[in-house]
């Protein structure tokens, strides 16, 4: 027998009759992000990038065209852009190399409270905040700070002093050099390469390996052959993460580093002070051009097969 | 005859657990050789002292009279078949079973066609270019087959290789490993929980309980002379008759089949009798001592609860070694 249902209970009953509805009910306020604020703001600057400006007034001239794209090969802009997506490979390759081990040792050592240990050393840093995180490597890698005392106490200084007098990558001293920025870089976005590689390794069972080193392999041969293709997506996940942050980072070539300009920079500093929307938003599709490319790369090297 | 694998005072150690116990063990070259346990047993660990993934505690391995005492894996003339198969998933079935010889720096076109042939060996020729994702646990198992025996190892290491098969594949894999190894003429230690298993195909069986070997024999020994009352009660189900029943000074082991339901002998309460089709299995306790008969078609079929008598010939008697 069955008693009338309240209106909870009716709701309850409705739903339970139509999953349809639930689904639908679930899904809106994420698919209305994505949809109207996301694709929507994406799209509002895809339109102002073609867009140009007006030399004379600095009025937005709402017409179509494509000059204001043509102004992104121009040295200077050609010179920003370069030094993003180099900087942003050099990061990326190091952050791969520094993570590999760190994940290694997480994901086929680590046990128990050790595990614990790792997470917890992986996450804090990304729980401060960034700024504090920036500011305090400015002072670290400063002219009177930890990193030269070091040196000085080696009596290397002179070692130090060889390096930073390397045109391209030094400065006067580290927290003014490009080399500067890249460490901090490496720094900040470690975390978000080392996670990945840690998922992708973990999934590797021991058996895997030890059959490898069964079959003749010597530890570096299983690395190549087996390993290394099997953390791949986890590596090139990772690689996502690092490689479009350095992209769009604008904060910490500001603060460490030379004078010299970044996408980021470039897009805060046109949109803001300079009021050229159209360049700047030229300039923001730049990175989404190179991570459309380096994702169909990925995507056709396998890296999402194990999705 | 030549040693292929020996072991003495063998010990491994992981804390405070004794995986393996002091163990001494000579496995001849060309033997179908079964290390049989239950969970735990220190079989596997045994295995995989052979294969050099771990490292003995104490005592000394030899391989054809050569001390592996670090010696790593990949310089150790054994290969392995694994449990769960361990089959590289980012490579096709033929550059699987050729990851062992493209290690050894052979050519390409030499490595394929060695390949293809042990693919043809384990009866899956044609199937180089699938993924193992795309092949069947059968099939698996025996890519990972061709995948060992194409190295060809002295010693063959194969660890509870039929444990995730069905029972019909498992019981064609016994006869096809059993003629494959006739065939090669390889040393084979096969690690199994399945006293079937081992005694159908093995030359010789060594039977593990707590890190110790409690018996090393041929089937017959084992199934039919126990020396210990484990051994008579993991393998198969061995009655074991204390010395107040047999007049003998120790536990003595008998077989079910051996026992016989008769007008005089030792006085027994039938508690559960079960039909087998082939024989009636008789639960039986005498004063205590629990026995199971497994009587033949025909045989007068006893009801639960009735007071029987049993008996049996002194000859099927197996006296164990130890006290009661």
């Amino acid at each position: 027998m069955t008693t009338a249902p309240g209106l909870g209970g009716r709701i309850s009953d409705r739903l339970w009759r139509s999953p349809g509805l639930v689904v639908f009910l679930l899904l809106t306020p994420p698919a209305l992000w994505l949809g109207v604020i996301y694709l929507g703001s994406l799209f509002a600057l895809l339109a102002q990038s073609f867009f140009s400006i007006d030399e004379f007034s600095g009025m937005v001239n709402r017409e179509f065209t494509l000059k204001t794209y043509a102004e992104l090969f121009t040295p200077t802009n050609l010179d920003i852009i370069l030094r993003t997506v180099v900087m942003a490979t050099l990061v990326t390759i190091a952050s791969a190399i520094i993570a590999f081990p760190i994940a290694y040792y997480a994901a086929r050592y680590a046990k128990g409270r050790w595990k614990a240990v790792f997470y917890l050393g992986i996450m804090l840093p990304l729980w401060s905040s960034y700024l504090v995180k920036v500011y305090s490597w400015k002072l670290i890698l400063a002219k009177e700070g930890i990193i030269s005392w070091f040196f000085e106490v080696l009596h290397l200084t002179w070692l130090l002093d060889a390096f930073l007098a390397i045109p391209v990558i030094g400065g006067n001293s580290l927290s003014v050099s490009p080399t500067g920025t890249f460490i901090v870089f490496v720094y900040v976005w470690l975390p978000f390469m080392i996670l990945p590689i840690q998922a992708a390794l973990e999934r590797v069972p021991t058996s895997m390996i030890e059959a490898s080193g069964d079959l003749g392999a010597a530890p570096g041969q299983t690395f190549r052959h087996v390993l290394l293709p099997l953390a791949l997506p986890g590596v090139i996940a990772g690689s996502i993460f690092t490689f479009s942050l350095t992209l769009g980072d604008y904060i910490i070539p500001q603060i460490v580093g030379t004078s010299a300009r970044f996408i980021g920079l470039a897009v805060y500093q046109y949109q803001g002070t300079a009021g050229n929307i159209p360049l700047a938003a030229a300039f923001a599709v730049v990175p989404i051009v190179i991570m459309g490319f380096y994702l169909w790369w990925a995507k056709r090297r396998g890296a999402f097969d194990a999705l | 005859m030549t040693v292929a694998v020996s072991f003495s005072g063998v010990t491994r150690h992981f804390g405070t657990v004794r995986a393996v116990d002091g163990v001494d063990l000579d496995i001849a070259e060309g033997e179908f050789f079964a290390m049989l346990g239950p969970s735990g047993s220190g079989k596997t660990t045994c295995l995989r002292l052979i294969a050099g993934f771990e490292q003995p505690t104490g005592g000394d391995i030899r391989l054809f009279g050569q001390s592996v005492r670090d010696v790593p894996p990949y310089r150790r003339a054994v290969n392995t078949v694994f449990q769960d198969y361990a089959l590289f998933p980012h490579l096709n079935v033929l550059d699987n079973v050729a990851y062992g010889l493209m290690i050894a720096g052979k050519g390409k076109t030499e490595r394929y066609r060695e390949s293809e042939a042990a693919l043809d060996l384990v009866a899956l020729p044609g199937y180089g270019g699938r993924k193992p994702s795309e092949l069947s646990g059968g099939q698996r198992q025996r890519v990972a087959l061709a995948r060992a025996l194409v190295n060809k190892p002295r010693v063959l290491l194969l660890d509870e290789p039929l444990g995730a098969l069905d029972l019909k594949l498992r019981e064609q894999m016994q006869e096809e490993l059993k003629s494959l190894q006739r065939q090669l003429c390889i040393t084979f230690v096969f690690v199994t929980h399945d006293q079937g298993e081992a005694l159908s195909m093995a030359d010789r069986v060594a039977v593990f309980n707590q890190g110790r070997i409690v018996q090393v024999g041929s089937p017959e020994d084992i199934y039919y002379r126990p020396e210990v009352p484990f051994v008579a009660d993991f393998v198969g189900s061995s009655n074991i008759l204390p010395p107040i029943l047999t007049g003998l000074s120790a536990l003595a082991a008998i077989r079910p089949e051996a026992l016989r339901l008769t007008d005089t002998g030792t006085p027994a309460t039938v508690t559960a009798v079960n039909f087998l089709g082939a024989a009636t299995r008789v639960a039986l306790d005498a004063n205590g001592s629990r026995m199971t008969a497994l009587l033949p078609k025909g045989a007068v079929r006893p009801t639960v609860g009735a007071s029987v008598k049993v008996s049996w010939d002194a000859a099927d008697l197996h006296q164990m070694k130890g006290g009661a």
